[in-house]
């Protein structure tokens, strides 16, 4: 049992290391290692273009989308070096995020689904960070039961007219093209008229509108179609498979091993290490410390499991879905640190605004984004579900609407 | 990377799982359960002649020569089966305590007696209510011979020999505390056996009269060796409750596929299926900190104090929660005596105070912390 690299790992490690250390915009990583939820700001500089140009610089010198093949635009390393990169690129990984939907998920549907001409023509500059891809899944009436959309697509000759709407979409306000899983035939039960399709998001008849969170920010988008037009070769899959599609996509979202998850834990030690209470030092305090080491076993549990999963892929293994636990743990997690953290602040703890607000208001915005990160990317109960189902071959949910047609389900409670 | 245990270590936890489940079982453990026996002596004989008892005590003293690693896999599995046998009380605490501090003529002379089986030992720590510290030990030690009281023992009824921790100097200072080795069968001691929550596992008072007593140990370096020993045993007791913690989980697990209510199986609800879940979560979170505590304690890092200190928490936590919901799983029929889930309640109840409560070691865990952080 130990922590150390293989020699190819090693070797693989101090490259990487080397080359970061020689390429990376260094005048940001202050600004980055302090970035936590709900606040990654650069003060003098718009972080997308500072997102772009690292994502470009990095696919010129072949260190872009690691675990892709090198002829769509990556380095075809294995699993466990994709890993080593990002503990390497630290702090600037969070310039990777803007691209994490469109590398994760989009690039891996197209280079399973799309055709070859497709995947060279728009697989390269998608790695290299040119262009921007979104993931148009998540529907009013299909949120965590996706395949419960509505969005229309009809054949009208060699083309396809869309017609709907999407919502929770991450990065469409600056995203050039999608992936748009669409209901072809509602006259079958629902998880059988799905088909997927990729699309240029500037096409006529696509508009975005941000949506306003509970946050106050707006990462998130609607994204109504009118008319749109999508070419038959720009189908991803068989007519009616969409559903099968998607569960690539999904995947693909769910083994993204090593990235690490955000508590809040090490933010707030740091915080109390300081911080003064009326009757002593906030470290001192016993209740405080029992707060503390409770997170602080959570942090280090997720940690070591991360380790565990990186260790099965060093020997080639596959990571399972008992990996859904970073996600479930660190959402809720993450909440509650952030309301502690304000009761230790007393009163004060109400002022939110970053000129005023303790640690320039940290802790505030870190609560107000916190629902969020129980909710995108597979909700908590969703989470739950994954893992008695999939994890301890628990039955699924009773589902009372599988072999009725999608026309017949009813859409509404009362 | 490979945080992991190698594949022969894997072996050797599958041999041990092998060995219990036909040792062990849950009707044999019912015998110390409903007092026919003090502990499981078969089972005893046979861990020793497995090579278990001793797997981390050097050749030299008639172990196995392996290491803490090994001793891990074991000590998982000695949990899951819920083992009736001195086996935490004997293997690591009073086998580390001589490891650490034990002078060549005390390891000859106890450490072979624990590896075959033939002698049983325990740490006497605690003297009535509070957690471990220099100051709630009261009972004296003066020109070799110990006075006072300690409880609860451990195993105490039926140990042969015990480390003593005794006072040897005016104030409750950690250096005003030694060790000490007494053969409980040599006279100067009363024992009387204590009703507690887990009868599987004996707890007991120890009156020393004017007892003799040999060093373990330099004077007054008592409590750093008993911070050391109780590291260990932290590492290593965590094992066992995630070794109960997954035990407990399959048991709900398993019943919740079985039985039908309303219709279905139970384990479709998503009440039930939730709770399943998180009690999974919590005993991953915990082999995970228990990997971390097995890699500090293998390599003695320096990071073993506070590896040792959040296995302890997070073990201790997950086989409270995997216990309790087990028996939420299982309704009414997990509140009987007859049912096996209750076994693991009291088991998990009393190995979450055995080494100090979890107040004690949230404690620990925060100082440590800073003391890294300071570093």
């Amino acid at each position: 049992m130990n922590f150390d690299d293989t020699p190819q790992e090693a070797e693989f490690r101090s490259v990487a290391r080397a080359w970061i250390s020689a390429n990376a915009p260094k005048q940001y990583e202050e600004e980055l290692r302090k970035s936590s939820l709900g606040r990654t700001v650069l003060k003098n500089a718009n972080i997308l273009e500072v997102a772009k140009a690292w994502q470009k610089k990095k696919a010129d010198a072949g260190w872009a989308c690691l675990h892709w093949p090198k002829e769509y635009g990556g380095r075809g390393s294995s699993p466990i070096e994709r890993v080593i990169w990002q503990q390497e690129e630290g702090p600037f990984a969070q310039l990777s995020r803007m691209f994490i939907i469109g590398h994760g998920m989009c690039g891996p549907t197209m280079m399973a689904f799309a055709r070859e001409e497709h995947k060279r023509k728009y697989l390269p500059p998608l790695a290299s960070g040119e262009k921007v891809w979104c993931q148009l899944f998540s529907e009013p009436a299909g949120g965590s039961d996706v395949a419960g959309l509505r969005t229309r697509a009809e054949k009208d000759g060699d083309d396809w007219l869309i017609n709907g709407q999407k919502i929770w979409t991450s990065g469409a306000h600056y995203s050039d093209y999608g992936i748009l899983l669409t209901r072809t035939d509602p006259t079958v039960p629902k998880h059988k008229g799905l088909t997927m399709f990729f699309l240029d998001m500037k096409s006529p008849g696509v508009e975005v509108r941000p949506i306003k969170q509970a946050s106050g920010a707006s990462d998130f988008n609607e994204v109504y179609f009118t008319n749109v037009r999508i070419p038959d070769h720009q189908r991803l899959g068989e007519v009616g498979d969409g559903w099968n599609v998607s569960l690539t996509t999904l995947m693909n979202e769910r083994s993204a091993i090593g990235a690490a998850v955000s508590t809040g834990f090490p933010e707030l030690f740091e915080y109390c290490s300081s911080l003064m209470l009326d009757d002593g030092p906030a470290i001192e305090n016993r209740a405080v410390r029992s707060k503390l080491a409770n997170w602080a076993v959570k942090a280090s549990g997720l940690k070591y499991t991360s380790m565990r999963a990186i260790s099965a892929l060093s020997r080639g293994e596959r990571p399972g879905p008992e990996n859904s636990i970073g996600k479930l743990v660190a959402g809720s997690m993450i909440q509650d640190v952030a309301t502690y953290a304000l009761d230790l602040q007393g009163a004060a703890g109400v002022v939110s605004g970053a000129e005023d607000a303790e640690l320039a208001g940290r802790f505030q915005a870190m609560l107000l984004r916190a629902p969020g990160t129980r909710v995108e990317g597979g909700t908590d109960e969703i989470m739950r579900n994954i893992i008695a189902e999939r994890v301890l071959g628990l039955p699924g949910d009773i589902r009372v609407d599988k072999d009725v047609p999608f026309n017949m389900i009813p859409t509404k409670g009362r | 990377m490979n945080f992991d245990f190698s594949d022969d270590q894997k072996q050797l936890r599958d041999q041990a799982r092998k060995f219990l489940a036909e040792k062990c079982s849950p009707k044999a453990v019912r015998v110390v359960l409903d007092g026919k026996a003090p502990y499981d002596k078969e089972l005893w004989k046979g861990l020793a002649e497995m090579g278990f008892l001793g797997v981390a005590i050097p050749e030299e003293f008639g172990g196995a020569g392996a290491g803490h690693l090994e001793l891990c896999v074991i000590a998982e599995e000695m949990g899951r089966a819920n083992a009736p046998v001195p086996f935490s009380s004997t293997v690591y605490l009073a086998a580390e305590a001589l490891l650490i501090a034990g002078s060549d003529a005390q390891k000859k002379k106890w450490l072979p007696a624990i590896a075959s089986g033939e002698a049983i030992g325990t740490l006497a720590l605690f003297e009535g209510k509070g957690n471990p510290s220099p100051k709630n030990v009261k009972l004296t030690a003066a020109n070799g011979v110990l006075n006072g009281v300690k409880k609860p023992v451990a195993d105490g009824a039926i140990a042969d020999f015990a480390v003593v921790a005794a006072r040897t100097g005016p104030s409750g200072r950690e250096n005003d505390l030694s060790l000490f080795l007494v053969d409980l069968k040599a006279g100067g001691v009363e024992v009387k056996s204590l009703t507690n929550l887990d009868p599987t596992r004996g707890q007991a008072e120890i009156s020393f009269k004017d007892c003799k007593a040999e060093p373990l140990g330099a004077a007054g370096e008592g409590w750093s060796i008993l911070t050391q020993v109780l590291d260990r045993a932290a590492v290593l007791c965590a094992f066992e409750q995630v070794g109960g913690s997954d035990r407990a989980l399959e048991m709900g697990r398993d019943y919740a596929l079985d039985r039908v209510a309303f219709g279905r199986q139970i384990g479709s609800f998503q009440a039930v299926k939730h709770m399943l879940a998180d009690m999974y979560v919590s005993a991953t979170l915990a082999r995970s900190n228990c990997y971390y505590g097995a890699w500090a304690l293998s390599t003695n890092a320096a990071e073993l104090p506070e590896a040792a200190a959040a296995a302890r928490i997070s073990a201790t936590q997950a086989f409270q929660h995997c216990a309790k919901n087990n028996i939420q799983v299982h309704g009414g029929m997990g509140f009987t005596w007859e049912f096996d889930c209750h076994m693991y309640y009291r088991r998990a109840n009393a190995m979450a105070l055995g080494l100090g409560s979890l107040s004690y070691w949230e404690d620990q865990l925060i100082d440590r912390m800073r003391k890294k952080n300071a570093a």
